[in-house]
């Protein structure tokens, strides 16, 4: 069936261009996938791009240790049905080290649990071609970034030599050590994503839609309680809000917003009508200024 | 009318373009608060405003855009309106960046060209404009900017208005709508302004709401490049790829080039379903009627309208390399799905980006404009790119690097093509220095005896080969022994021994090599003739210096004594004058440096 939606036809045809490109031109290429909205929506279309074969590569997810329970169990049941291969890697040594949220601040522990784990899943898995769900609208330096975009042998994202990209020729060339981080979803946004998700019946976490939840709130911010690892503070005491997130990240480092939208429908509504931008319920990205930018630079996806 | 629009942003630096889009969004209340709140904050430590939220920091998305207060790079904006949804490039204006520039436009439909008013047309405006049409921009709308600050002044307008006209014409683009906007009060961006009551037309966002640009390929002849073979099992092969042209529906005769084999569409795979047709910009897989070999590159087209093919083109680039380009380089040519090894053959010439004039060009620097001859190693099917976009548009990519170096568009493939001749191929001098990476010369290093020019030009030798350079030796123990064996030590022979040096050295150069004499050659009317034989600038005379007395001193084959003595005759520095070069390109002075420090002021002149 094609798109109804004119708009969304033409966002989908030209993710399904650059995933089959990606992998084409790749030897190793792996997916990302987080079981948030826009990695399912990634798995979606790779699996449209290929069908009625599963997609040719494996999904991988880096897992904190703290991704939110929802996210965890529909991860699963997600890989299983698309028929691909899902690879999860923890950096173990960071564990070993007991790097948590609560003990380390946003910043380290972000650097060693995501950044340097990833980086620890792509050099084992010798991946040449990374799929990831990032959107230009998400953060100003992601919209000045190229849809194959090369990163050196370290990961790095270099801004001031970024290769030029014309039309939809992609130069997928790399020299020996280099990798492309793909972005199919470069020109969607937070509005498109969710739109797609209804059209397309795309199954996401329950968290993205409204209901009563557990939470405390911190510096304005509402904090979900997903489970007894949440050290409360004196006199701090859960209560239950109808919240949703719009942004789904580690469970402490990701704010819920207050919602009455507990269908996708809703969803679309509140996110064409929102104020306020998604990230700003990721705390990683609140850092100092241009912090997105630099975790790019260190290898940050 | 399409229900979205893709558009860039250009124009020349501080002429707005960052502003502009920062206005946009937020009068179309596509800015979250947050991201205001931190565009304030970045405004007080960098803007331009005096502590007033300067938009051009909701795009300037690097830190050094905006420690720096330019755009580097394109930044891409999704927004809507109720009306339409827009993709916006804006693009930026330094000349350096062109190539992102070129990045921005390639994907727009429409560019945004802004002007100061105060300021008119200036450089970077036409070349934008000329780039901008040359990507596959089909409409351009002149902002002219700053109207505020310029009073509103109609004639200031109408002048740029008239002048712009001229531009659009020798760009091919079709007359531009001109709109005076202010970006900083938003004046006929986003709302009428009652500032300029003579201005009718419609504010920016309106015009780019209403706009109806119709893609020419929607109603061609059918192409489809195929992308990727999609082969699970035995019993399913599916030919994947994105309508480049016109419409298909199972049944339909297609052709598979550049094999040309005939065969028909059996059907049109959808997610858990089938399709009865796709047109163009969807992404599909075809099944073929079995039989057919289809590859990675291949096109599917309409069976009655066959698409070309050829291994030879002209074609328009945009030079984007760091390093210059000359005929003869070789590079990976990228289009649609099909790479192959591909050379320039030929400038046919540069483009003038003010006036578009075409002037003489024997080497591209970055940003350059040309229309060169191209060469492929293997035939590649294709459309002229004003026919087509997704069929004739190329990237040329760096065999070493995988850097991309330039972009361009086929403008038509010569004639004889198709069979194959290779008569055309002009190989000339450049074709062979750009076959070894290097830019040939004549490096002629002339001085005393015992000055040390051996000792240098086997040194020097060393260094250029070492860094991949292909080169030769000419000095008087290679020559003498053969070449020149039945020339004595008369004057008369002497220069018959520097006349048959100075030719062998240019045929090397013609060769593609680097050429390095080491000869006396003690008269400047010798040198001179040397210097006449090639280029200007393929020739460097080195004089490598050191007094007489030190030479004496040297004189590591004793040839000074035998001299003293009488024993040689006509020797330089003792019975024959040496004639010091009047303006060497490079003087050695070996006495104070060593060979190695003489040999890196030399590397050094070579870049």
């Amino acid at each position: 069936m094609k798109q109804a939606d004119p708009w969304l036809s033409s966002l989908e045809s030209e993710a399904v261009e650059i995933v089959r490109e990606g992998v084409a031109a790749a030897a190793r290429p792996v997916m990302l996938y987080s079981a948030g909205k826009d990695s399912s929506v990634l798995l979606h279309l790779a699996r449209k791009a290929f069908w009625p074969a599963p997609p040719p590569m494996p999904l991988l997810h880096v897992d904190t240790g703290w991704k939110f329970r929802d996210m965890i169990a529909l991860r699963d049941r997600v890989a299983a049905e698309a028929g691909v291969e899902l690879v999860v890697h923890t950096n173990r040594e960071g564990l070993r080290a007991g790097i948590t949220p609560f003990t380390h601040d946003s910043e380290r522990y972000t650097e060693v649990m995501k950044t340097v784990a990833l980086r620890q899943a792509l050099d084992a898995g010798r991946h040449d071609a990374v799929f990831v769900g990032a959107r230009r609208d998400e953060e100003k330096s992601r919209a000045k970034e190229r849809v194959f975009s090369v990163r050196d042998r370290s990961h790095r994202w270099d801004p001031r030599a970024q290769r030029p990209e014309l039309w939809n020729v992609y130069n997928t060339r790399l020299r020996a050590g280099e990798s492309l981080r793909v972005s199919p979803l470069s020109n969607w946004t937070e509005a498109d994503v969710w739109r797609y998700v209804a059209a397309e019946r795309i199954p996401v976490a329950p968290l993205y839609l409204a209901a009563e939840r557990p939470v405390v709130n911190r510096g304005g911010r509402w904090i979900m309680v997903d489970d007894e690892r949440m050290p409360l503070r004196p006199g701090e005491a859960p209560q239950l809000r109808r919240v949703r997130f719009r942004t789904l990240g580690c469970y402490p480092l990701t704010a819920a917003v207050e919602s009455d939208a507990e269908t996708i429908d809703g969803v679309v509504a509140e996110t064409l009508a929102a104020g306020r931008s998604e990230r700003e319920g990721r705390l990683i990205d609140h850092d100092g200024e241009a912090s997105m930018e630099r975790k790019k630079r260190e290898g940050y996806f | 009318m399409a229900p979205e629009l893709r558009f860039v942003l250009c124009g020349s630096v501080d002429d707005g373009k960052s502003t502009l889009i920062g206005r946009i969004l937020s009068d179309c209340g596509q800015v979250f608060s947050d991201q205001m709140e931190r565009v304030e904050e970045d405004s007080r430590r960098y803007g331009t405003r005096g502590g007033a939220a300067d938009l051009a920091l909701l795009v300037d998305g690097l830190r050094d855009e905006r420690e720096q207060g330019i755009t580097i790079d394109v930044a891409y904006r999704a927004f809507e309106t109720p009306r339409r949804r827009f993709i916006a490039a804006d693009a930026p204006g330094h000349e350096q960046y062109t190539r992102n520039m070129a990045t921005g436009a390639s994907t727009a439909d429409l560019a945004v060209v802004l002007v100061d008013a105060r300021k008119g047309i200036l450089p970077q405006t036409a070349r934008h404009t000329r780039i901008a049409s040359m990507f596959g921009v089909r409409d351009v709308v002149l902002a002219v900017n700053k109207m505020d600050a310029a009073g509103w002044n109609r004639e200031a307008f109408e002048a740029i208005v008239g002048a712009y006209r001229r531009l659009t014409d020798d760009a091919g683009l079709p007359e531009a709508l001109a709109i005076p906007v202010s970006a900083l009060s938003g004046d006929n961006v986003t709302r009428r302004s009652e500032a300029a009551p003579w201005y009718a037309g419609p504010t920016l966002l309106s015009h780019l709401e209403t706009v109806d640009i119709r893609p020419t390929e929607a109603d061609r002849p059918f192409r489809m490049p195929v992308q990727y073979v999609n082969r699970p099992g035995p019993d399913f092969r599916g030919y994947c790829g994105r309508v480049a042209a016109g419409a298909v529906s199972p049944g339909d005769r297609v052709l598979v080039m550049p094999s040309g084999v005939e065969t028909r569409v059996e059907s049109i795979v959808a997610w858990r379903g089938e399709r009865e047709r796709a047109e163009r910009g969807d992404s599909v897989t075809l099944t073929l009627a079995p039989g057919v070999d289809v590859s990675r590159g291949d096109v599917v087209c309409d069976a009655e309208n066959p698409l070309e093919v050829a291994d030879r083109f002209r074609a328009r680039i945009l030079w984007m390399g760091d390093e210059p380009m000359g005929a003869g380089r070789r590079c990976l040519l990228k289009m649609h799905s099909r790479e192959v090894g591909a050379t320039v053959t030929r400038i046919r010439h540069g483009v003038d980006v003010s006036d578009g004039s075409a002037r003489a060009a024997a080497r591209l620097e970055r940003n350059d404009l040309a229309v060169v001859d191209l060469a492929t190693d293997r035939p590649v099917p294709f459309a002229p790119f004003d026919r087509c976009r997704g069929l004739g548009g190329f990237i040329l990519i760096d065999r070493a690097t995988g850097a991309t170096v330039g972009a361009g568009t086929i403008s038509f493939a010569p004639a004889r093509a198709a069979n194959l001749e290779w008569q055309e191929f002009d190989v000339t001098r450049d074709v062979r220095a750009e076959l070894k990476r290097q830019r040939a010369r004549c490096l002629w290093l002339t001085g005393l005896p015992a000055s040390g020019k051996t000792t240098i030009a086997n040194l020097l030798e060393r260094r250029l080969v070492a860094a991949g350079r292909h080169t030769y030796v000419l000095d008087g123990d290679n020559v003498r022994h053969g070449l020149n064996r039945d020339l004595g030590f008369t004057a008369t022979d002497r220069f018959e021994n520097i006349r048959r040096v100075a030719e062998v050295a240019r045929l090397m150069v013609d060769a593609g090599l680097i050429a390095i004499v080491s000869f006396i050659s003690p008269f400047r009317s010798e040198r001179r003739f040397a210097r006449g034989l090639f280029e200007p600038g393929d020739f460097s005379e080195i004089f490598v210096d050191a007094p007489v007395e030190v030479c004496a001193r040297r004189d590591p084959k004793g040839l000074y004594a035998k001299a003293a003595r009488g024993e040689i005759r006509n020797f330089t520095g003792v019975d024959s004058p040496y004639e010091l070069p009047a303006r060497p390109d490079l003087r050695l002075d070996t006495e104070a440096l060593s060979a190695e420090e003489c040999v890196d002021l030399v590397m050094e002149r070579l870049g």
